[in-house]
């Protein structure tokens, strides 16, 4: 149930700024503030859930295959490789090491 | 795009599938918030026992975003009022990217319709077929999918590290999600580490301010 709860809000929320974007007087949005936050706001959430989901295990901090499989992903990523590919790697090293490791 | 967002997608419905989502609700995610990175930070969160609204907080945080897509779309292309509900589930990253790049209205229109339409179907169906194949590929974990995830983040960051106050910002938001995640409830972490958007921003325009 409280799962349902948590996919009514944020598909509320979501839909709700999309809206609001097409809607708005560009006024208030094209303030450089403004502006500034919020190219600023997905860099600090994408890098903390990247880091987050890499390291963390329920609230502990681990250090396993995915921080491997993060290491080959950022490698991909500087030689410039398609979004695909870069998540390939990251899936295909976490799970090699695994099953080598066992 | 299409081969990347069908793979995320998949990765989409096999990862909430392992946070435990029934398949219903994962295609729910997808049908009704159609926005991948949101979407994979509340199954993640949930997955990691956070609260529903700390994951729905994080989550919405992420979709921000896309109401400064729709501020430069709504000024391409000049929608019709009635239009806009309909319109506004599809301003996402890749629509708006593809809009944006059309020399005139009439291609943005159709570009942004196109796009829109055909992601959103794509979109659906992957995260369909990703929670079916769940079931049959057992602990998504063995394969390296909780992988997925983290490698998705990173490769929609990669790109907008362009100047030194965006490369701040990453760099002051992991330590702070890091050391929040003993301490604070699943999910809230993730807000705490978002605080370093405004920091940086107050820092860098108070450096401005001295000059």
């Amino acid at each position: 149930m409280s799962t349902w709860i948590a996919v009514g809000v944020t598909a509320l929320g979501c839909y709700g700024v999309k809206l609001l974007g097409l809607s708005v007087p560009a006024g208030f949005l094209e303030r450089p503030v403004v502006r500034r936050l919020a190219a600023l706001l997905p860099i600090a959430l994408l890098a903390a859930l990247t880091a987050l989901q890499a390291f963390g295990d329920g609230r502990a901090l681990v250090l396993d295959a995915r921080a491997a499989g993060l290491a080959a992903a950022g490698v991909a990523l500087l030689l410039r490789a398609p979004f695909l590919l870069v998540v390939a790697v990251a899936v295909v090293v976490t799970g090699g090491l695994r099953a080598v490791t066992g | 795009m299409g081969v990347a967002v069908g793979l995320s997608g998949f990765a989409f419905g096999v990862t909430a599938a392992g946070a435990g989502l029934s398949l219903l609700q994962s295609c729910a995610l997808s049908l009704l918030v159609f926005t991948g990175a949101s979407q994979f930070a509340l199954v993640g969160a949930l997955g990691a026992g956070g609260s529903p609204l700390a994951a729905a907080a994080g989550a919405f945080f992420l979709g921000v975003r896309n109401a400064f897509y729709g501020l430069r779309l709504s000024g391409l292309l000049r929608l019709p009022r009635a239009v806009r509900p309909f319109a506004a589930q599809w301003v996402i990253d890749e629509t708006s990217a593809v809009a944006l790049a059309q020399p005139d209205r009439a291609s943005a229109r159709l570009g942004f319709t196109v796009t829109g339409a055909s992601l959103y179907v794509l979109w659906n169906l992957t995260t369909f077929l990703g929670g079916l194949g769940a079931a049959a590929l057992g602990d998504p974990a063995d394969w390296g999918l909780d992988a997925a995830g983290p490698a998705v983040f990173l490769a929609l960051l990669a790109p907008m590290l362009r100047g030194r106050r965006e490369r701040a910002t990453a760099a002051l938001a992991v330590p702070l999600a890091l050391v929040c995640l003993p301490l604070l409830p699943a999910g809230v972490p993730v807000l705490v580490a978002a605080l370093a958007a405004p920091l940086v921003l107050a820092v860098t325009r108070r450096k401005e301010a001295d000059r």
